[in-house]
């Protein structure tokens, strides 16, 4: 029977295990060194702020593997001998595969700071690190946050909730600010320190301080300054956990190289995920994303793929959401940080509760480009057919209720946006 | 804005520890209840009337204090930081004692009410006497056990709504809710019916009647001595039992099907106000395993089953006995029923099977079961055993499941099985709700697209056992009989990817297999296949 390998049991190498048992009966290996069971990554800080036991973010009952077929293993692939279709793991186990999906996901991108290796520093990817974390926010009264991203706001609010003091350090004027206009991102960083934590702008990392015992006691800025601290949570981004097959024939450069059917240059080896880097961007997006959802599309696009249906990866509008402490944000379609001569923007912030929404639109035609929601949760289908219709921006505008997901009773916003966006648009008296 | 206290010998730690004025608050909360202890143990009081003013005002003051230090210096959000680190919430050794403690409580009330003091014959003592003078204000009469309960219940309902709305305060869904379930407490089952005993007399006979609470939930409402109550008190009384049926057949169903079981279950009753309030600490202990929601469907149909035969055969027992005041003759009264059950389980096999799926199977057991039963009620009726059998059936119901499971179970193991367990496996009202809900119904919860991280909270903290995430992470609507529409899944989701809704019925259940945010030929491909 033919078998299929996956490396890797997140939520890409899952979601295309799944979808292969549902259109086969292929014989399919998940392999992981994390876990034995698929958990929800991105739930980690639930478990470390007591919402949720780890048990909790494991989508699926334990039973459910057996009962569909899918076996497991826990163990670190080391090598991998493409032609003979052979896999060593690290016990020196050898596995055989048909076909192969690398869907090995990421790590901390440690950008060789001096000091980073020292004893409290650390990333927020795997669930190891959450153990990690555990251990070093014992007996620390204050932590440093290198990097204003969507990993650094859960960091923060996860040391938050241990009363831990914590400072987080940004290269831009507001935080996220390589992705949010400084509008948002102004809101998002009120916010943030409303809470009381404390950012510090236009403040990069320089090196890491430790004691005696090798543990961080402080650490320098580019500007010199020495900021005392007990724990050094790094996120400023992950990359492709691809270090095992350097030096194989398997063509890689920040991640594994894949076409748009998502297969490598190996013969039955493919690429998903986090891991995988398409050699041609597809509309605007990165070559590698590291979200959840493209790594789900891939793993459905994969599977088809798989099962005789050769399907490309072609994932529809952009679209995205976080939480920054209270603050839901959601995205959709494309809206930049950096200012751009062909599009106009518009911005509506409630004088009076913390939400806010941005839109984008190509100038001339008034064509719609995408969105940026704050406090307000709008209707993904309603907001992909704009982008799909091509609407412009007065349509959208006028369509807007017809895209509020707030709750029941929720204070509404649609009437004070239109409002807004007339005032705008109207030439002043 | 939020200034944090940075305690350094509390760094770093799980939030486990109360904070000072926590603390406080929790001791005059104390106080109050060791007022109620100790008149449990027979300390005679001198002036009733303050005291128990002390201990309730005690106890609220207490509670609502807590709830200002847990919350008060707080931005509005969700507030479930440590909920599985403290003991109390995460069945640690104080959510045991807790639950041994009300479980005592529940076995002492329902079967030991002369431990606390009551007393038929003569003065009530220890713990009812102190609610006599409360009981005489309301009603005149002095107070029983059952007085002094839902003194205690709605006053629990009221300071723990006040808590929950402080904790949920960024939602005006959840404050409206809870408003309601404050309200509908405080005024149907506490005093309204007070203020029509006072009106009895001897024009006047009225049974207590909680006017929300509908059959099958108040089990015993049409028995003999009900029936004959409300027909002995004139036109209010016939009103109130014409009141009774058309909430059963009429109001209930419409109201269903406008807004989803959730318009009663977590906006009027009181059991569910209960849970929603005072059990809302514990809504993350249930359980959300396939196995447990197995065992849901069979007991809590069981209980339907069991409750429709047992109230056909109480009102078949006695509707012979007085044929002038009732057309309906035993028979007819049979044939009604079965002729009723019938037309609805025909309906629902021939009309909504989509809605039904695996649950055909459960509905056509049921319904087979109940036919049996009036047959054999309508042929073995006429041995003395039966009737014997009739009230034994109707006492056995009231102790196992009136009292056992929904006050010592369902209330007693809130720290253990969490605070629906009543609500999920046992209420027959809940069932037939879920019923409507589930076959015609325009509420559902909506998912969002492709937006679920499959994060796990919404199922974490459904009461009701609900794996929402199974669904979400799909991007097919919740649409499932338990669900009460509490709305906490669409709270605690960090990624607003639930919305309670009611919209037309169409498009409610919508399976797919790939996402949106997908290539749309992949999407049609799969989703059509
Ligand atoms: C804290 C955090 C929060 C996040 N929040 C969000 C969010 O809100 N929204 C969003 O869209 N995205 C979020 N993400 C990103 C998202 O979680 C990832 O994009 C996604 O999990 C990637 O899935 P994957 O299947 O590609 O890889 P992974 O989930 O990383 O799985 C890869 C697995 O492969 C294993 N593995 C690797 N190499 C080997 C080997 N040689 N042998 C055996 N096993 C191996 C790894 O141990 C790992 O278990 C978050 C990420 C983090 C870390
Ligand atoms: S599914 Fe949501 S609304 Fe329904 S009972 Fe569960 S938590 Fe409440
Ligand atoms: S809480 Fe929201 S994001 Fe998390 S699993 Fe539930 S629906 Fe998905």
């Amino acid at each position: 029977m033919n078998h299929v390998v996956i490396i890797g049991n997140g939520i890409s190498g899952i979601t295309a295990a799944r979808h292969i048992r549902k259109n086969s009966n292929k014989k399919i290996t998940v392999i992981s060194a994390e876990t034995d069971y698929f958990f929800s990554r991105t739930a980690l800080m639930y478990v470390y702020m007591g919402h949720m036991k780890f048990e909790h973010t494991q989508p699926y009952e334990n039973w459910f593997w057996e009962k569909n077929n899918i076996a497991l293993k826990n163990a670190f692939i080391e090598e991998i001998d493409f032609q003979n279709k052979k896999l060593t793991s690290s016990q020196g186990e050898t596995i055989m595969y048909d076909q192969l999906i690398l869907a090995t996901g990421s790590i901390t991108n440690l950008r060789g700071w001096k000091g980073q290796h020292f004893e409290g520093v650390q990333g927020l990817v795997s669930k190891q690190d959450l153990e990690l974390l555990e251990k070093n926010s014992k007996n620390t009264q204050h932590a440093v946050i290198v990097g204003g991203g969507l990993i650094g706001v859960e960091m923060a609010e996860m040391l938050h909730s241990r009363k831990i003091e914590v400072t987080i350090l940004v290269r831009e004027s507001v935080f996220w600010g390589s992705v949010l206009p400084k509008e948002e991102g102004k809101l998002i960083s009120n916010h943030i320190e409303s809470h009381g934590v404390k950012i510090l702008y236009h403040t990069e990392l320089d090196e890491i301080i430790a004691d005696d015992n090798n543990r961080v006691k402080a650490i320098k800025t580019k500007q010199g300054n020495i900021i005392d601290c007990q724990l050094v949570g790094i996120t400023t981004g992950v990359k492709p956990s691809i270090s095992f097959l350097e030096n194989t024939e398997l063509d890689t450069e920040m991640g594994i190289l894949v076409n748009p059917f998502l297969e490598t240059n190996m013969p039955d080896v493919y690429a998903i995920g986090d891991c995988a880097q398409q050699r041609q961007s597809i509309n605007n997006r990165k070559p590698i994303e590291a979200v959840w959802y493209t790594g789900r599309m891939m793993g459905e696009a994969v599977a088809q793929t798989i099962c005789g249906n050769p399907t490309k990866y072609n994932p529809g509008n952009w679209f995205n959401s976080a939480k920054f402490f209270d603050i839901e944000y959601q995205t959709y379609g494309w809206v930049f940080s950096k200012p751009d001569e062909e599009y106009s923007d518009f911005y509506w912030q409630d004088p009076k509760k913390e939400r806010a929404l941005h839109f984008q639109y190509h100038s001339k035609t008034q064509k719609f480009r995408g969105v940026n929601s704050f406090g307000i949760r709008l209707r993904h289908e309603v907001a992909d057919a704009w982008l799909n219709n091509n609407l412009t921006i007065q349509q959208v505008i006028l369509q807007l209720p017809e895209a509020n997901f707030d709750k029941e009773f929720s204070r509404k916003f649609s009437k004070q946006v239109q409002q807004a966006f007339q005032e705008a648009q109207s030439p002043q008296l | 804005m939020s200034r944090v206290q940075y305690n350094m010998s509390l760094a770093g730690q799980p939030p486990q520890a109360l904070s000072m004025w926590q603390k406080f608050f929790v001791f005059i909360g104390l106080v109050g209840l060791s007022i109620l202890l100790l008149a449990t143990f027979n300390v005679n009081f001198p002036n009733k009337g303050l005291w128990l003013f002390l201990s309730l005002g005690g106890i609220s003051v207490g509670t609502i204090g807590f709830s200002w230090a847990l919350y008060g210096d707080k931005q509005a959000g969700i507030k479930n930081d440590g909920v599985w680190f403290k003991s109390i919430s995460s069945k640690g050794i104080l959510g045991w004692v807790l639950g041994v403690f009300l479980t005592l409580f529940y076995v002492v009330l329902y079967f030991y009410p002369q431990y606390i003091g009551l007393n038929s014959e003569g003065e009530n003592t220890g713990l009812v006497a102190l609610f006599d003078p409360l009981s005489k204000m309301l009603s005149g009469n002095p107070a029983s056990q059952w007085f002094m309960y839902g003194t205690l219940y709605t006053i629990s309902i009221l300071i723990f709504g006040i808590k929950f709305i402080w904790k949920y305060r960024h939602s005006r869904y959840e404050i409206i809710r809870t408003s309601s379930v404050m309200f509908f407490q405080t005024a149907f089952a506490f005093i309204i019916p007070e203020f029509m005993a006072r009106l009895n007399g001897d024009s006047l006979q009225l049974p207590y009647y909680d006017l929300k609470n509908v059959w099958p939930l108040n089990y015993y409402n049409f028995e003999q001595y009900r029936i004959d109550g409300f027909l002995n008190s004139g036109t209010i009384g016939f009103v109130l039992l014409i009141f009774g049926i058309i909430s059963i057949f009429i109001i209930t169903p419409i109201l269903t099907y406008k807004y989803g079981k959730r318009w009663y279950c977590s906006w009027v009753c009181g059991c569910g106000g209960l849970a929603e309030t005072a059990g809302d600490p514990f809504r993350q202990l249930s359980d959300k395993s396939q196995m447990a929601w197995k065992v849901e469907r069979w007991v809590v149909h069981s209980v339907v089953v069991f409750v429709t035969l047992m109230t056909t055969a109480v009102i078949y027992s006695y509707l012979d006995y007085d044929a002038s005041k009732y057309w309906l003759s035993k028979d007819v009264f049979l044939g009604l029923v079965a002729l009723l059950l019938t037309l609805v389980f025909g309906w629902a096999m021939l009309y909504r099977r989509e809605e039904l799926q695996k649950d055909a199977q459960y509905g056509a057991i049921g319904y087979f079961v109940i036919i049996l039963g009036l047959v054999g009620i309508h042929y073995m009726f006429g041995s003395q055993l039966f009737i014997f059998q009739a009230e034994t059936l109707r006492t056995t119901y009231g102790f196992l499941i009136g009292s056992v499971f929904s006050g010592v179970i369902g209330v007693g193991f809130y720290p253990i099985f969490g605070s629906r367990a009543w609500c999920r496996f046992g209420c027959p009202m809940a069932a037939i709700l879920g019923f409507q809900q589930r076959l015609f119904s325009k509420f559902r919860i909506s998912t969002n697209g492709g937006q679920c991280i499959s994060c796990g909270n919404c199922s974490t903290y459904c009461e009701m056992g609900i794996d929402v995430r199974a669904y979400a992470q799909k991007g097919q609507n919740i649409v499932r009989s338990s669900c009460v529409g509490c709305g906490i899944c669409a709270e605690v989701c960090p990624r607003g990817v639930l919305k309670l809704e009611n919209d037309t019925p169409k498009g409610r259940i919508n399976p797919k297999d790939v996402l949106l945010g997908n290539d749309v030929d992949l999407m049609n491909y799969v989703n059509n296949k």
